[in-house]
């Protein structure tokens, strides 16, 4: 197999930094159980990299998962770090540390 | 073509107006200072066609250079020892940007004690900074190499910045007769600068952002050091149309001098190879087979042309104006490690004229007796010395 190279000489990112997904380094996930969460927004508020917001209800969800998504917030994955400060300053522990590599091959 | 005195920071300013950056951003240090005061004369004249930026201090110059070069224009810079070091940082960013900015140094010496006098540890400092290094030895040298390293820097399958190194006060102030070439043949020599990529509000791009672990980031290194052999080519091919052009013989790399058939070969940096070469006839007179070995790129290092140069000789004396805290000294080791496996000869290193100490004729002279010495033993018994230090009656004069 021939060495691949970029075609650039540097890195030029024509694409916006929203496209530069940056949740590689993860080694625990923050799992949020919604069904404990009580709507505060603390860990909204606390995300240092604004990787948590507010949840959409997919198309594909049955109408139960929406709801229980209803008002709450969701993490993006592309971009969560992994730090656990939303986990820390939960105050009533739905957010939960899974270790990353549980959800590999997932993806 | 005009025949005029100029020092070698004049020289340095010329040959920047001559290649026409349209940005000049720079901090004024001793000794560098007239470089860019003779730039910022130009410019207020309205003889130079560039925007000077003033900046407080030499991380911004650099970091305005880079900002500038990005946007698609050609850049120049000029700095000195402390000035250097404090661009550090902004030197990697130059380099792993690829952006082919051309910047002056005036080798000064690293305080403390205080000292403004010529010593290359600020550029070896700065060897693995992804920039090309090329040291000169005269004010021609220095105005045609930064016309030369524009030329050679721009090329899209190259993109790297480039010092000019000149020796501190050695050359920065003393003053000799330089030919400068007219504008028009400079213009036609260098042509438009073609940028391989810049900033462009049609066409927006983000440069440098994050890439992850498993992103080319060792990739685009490796594409840099490819870049830094290819320069090996571009070097010798632009060092040959500028000889012939303007009328000029410079060697691309390693510069010999009465180097055939010699007993030893003395390996150095910038102006002492000049004082060498009046040693070396001095001493072939009396009857000792002796020559001269002046390198002029040290990034790229041309390795297959030191190997060449090892096998004409039985000795080879490295003399560095500077020290490094470990195997010695900066060309001392590159020297050996490149001629290792290659040849079995001695090396061996000589440190002198740290802080701007003079390296005078008689000194280089008693270097050459202990490295005809060295040659002859076949062994080198200390492999790197220092030469000329207070009391040492083995180099006083």
């Amino acid at each position: 197999m021939p060495i691949v190279l970029p075609d650039d000489p540097t890195a030029i990112a024509k694409v916006p930094s929203t496209e530069n997904k940056t949740g590689g380094w993860r080694t625990f996930r923050p799992v949020i159980h919604y069904e404990k969460c009580i709507r505060c927004y603390i860990c909204w508020k606390f995300c240092p990299d604004a990787a948590i917001h507010f949840a959409k209800p997919e198309a594909h969800e049955s109408p139960k998962e929406a709801l229980a998504k209803f008002d709450t917030v969701e993490i993006n994955y592309d971009f969560c770090k992994g730090c656990g400060i939303c986990a820390n300053e939960c105050p009533v522990k739905a957010i939960e540390l899974v270790l990353e590599e549980n959800f590999r091959g997932d993806e | 073509m005009m025949k005029m005195i100029l020092t070698g920071n004049e020289s340095a300013a010329w040959g920047a107006r001559l290649s026409r950056p349209k940005v000049v951003a720079a901090y004024p240090i001793t000794p560098q200072t007239s470089i860019i005061e003779t730039i910022a004369s130009f410019i207020a004249n309205g003889e130079m066609d560039a925007r000077y930026i003033r900046v407080e201090s030499e991380h911004s110059a650099m970091a305005a250079c880079i900002a500038a070069q990005n946007t698609g224009v050609r850049t120049y810079t000029a700095t000195s020892a402390h000035g250097l070091a404090l661009m550090h940082e902004v030197l990697m960013w130059a380099s792993g940007a690829r952006l082919p900015i051309v910047m002056s140094v005036v080798n000064r010496a690293m305080a403390p004690p205080w000292s403004v006098w010529t010593d290359q540890l600020d550029t070896m400092a700065e060897r693995d900074s992804g920039w090309i290094q090329v040291y000169t030895q005269n004010n021609q040298e220095v105005l045609d190499s930064i016309i030369m390293s524009y030329k050679i820097a721009e090329k899209h399958h190259i993109l790297l910045p480039t010092m000019v190194i000149e020796d501190a006060f050695i050359l920065s102030h003393t003053s000799e007769g330089v030919d400068v070439p007219d504008q028009s043949e400079v213009d036609e020599f260098l042509g438009e600068y073609d940028p391989a990529f810049k900033l462009d509000p049609d066409e927006p791009a983000g440069f440098g952002s994050l890439i992850m672990p498993e992103g080319p980031y060792m990739e685009f290194r490796y594409k840099m050091a490819l870049a830094m052999e290819d320069a090996k080519k571009e070097i010798a091919s632009v060092v040959k149309e500028y000889n012939e052009r303007f009328n000029r013989n410079y060697e691309p790399f390693i510069e010999e001098y009465r180097t055939e058939d010699a007993d030893a070969i003395m390996f150095v940096l910038g102006t002492i190879g000049s004082t060498a070469k009046d040693v070396v006839d001095e001493m072939r007179k009396e009857g000792h087979n002796v020559g001269v070995a002046r390198l002029r790129y040290f990034r790229p290092f041309p390795m297959e042309e030191l190997r060449k140069m090892a096998k004409k000789t039985n000795m080879i004396g490295v003399v560095d104006r500077s020290y490094s805290f470990g195997p010695g000294a900066d060309l001392f080791a590159e020297t050996k490690s490149v001629l290792y496996n290659h040849t079995d000869i001695p090396i061996k290193g000589y440190v002198m004229g740290l802080g701007g100490r003079d390296i005078t004729p008689k000194i280089l002279k008693k270097v050459y007796m202990d490295m005809l010495k060295t040659a002859e033993s076949e062994y080198v018994e200390n492999e790197v010395e220092w030469v000329g230090l207070h009391g040492d009656e083995r180099w006083s004069e």
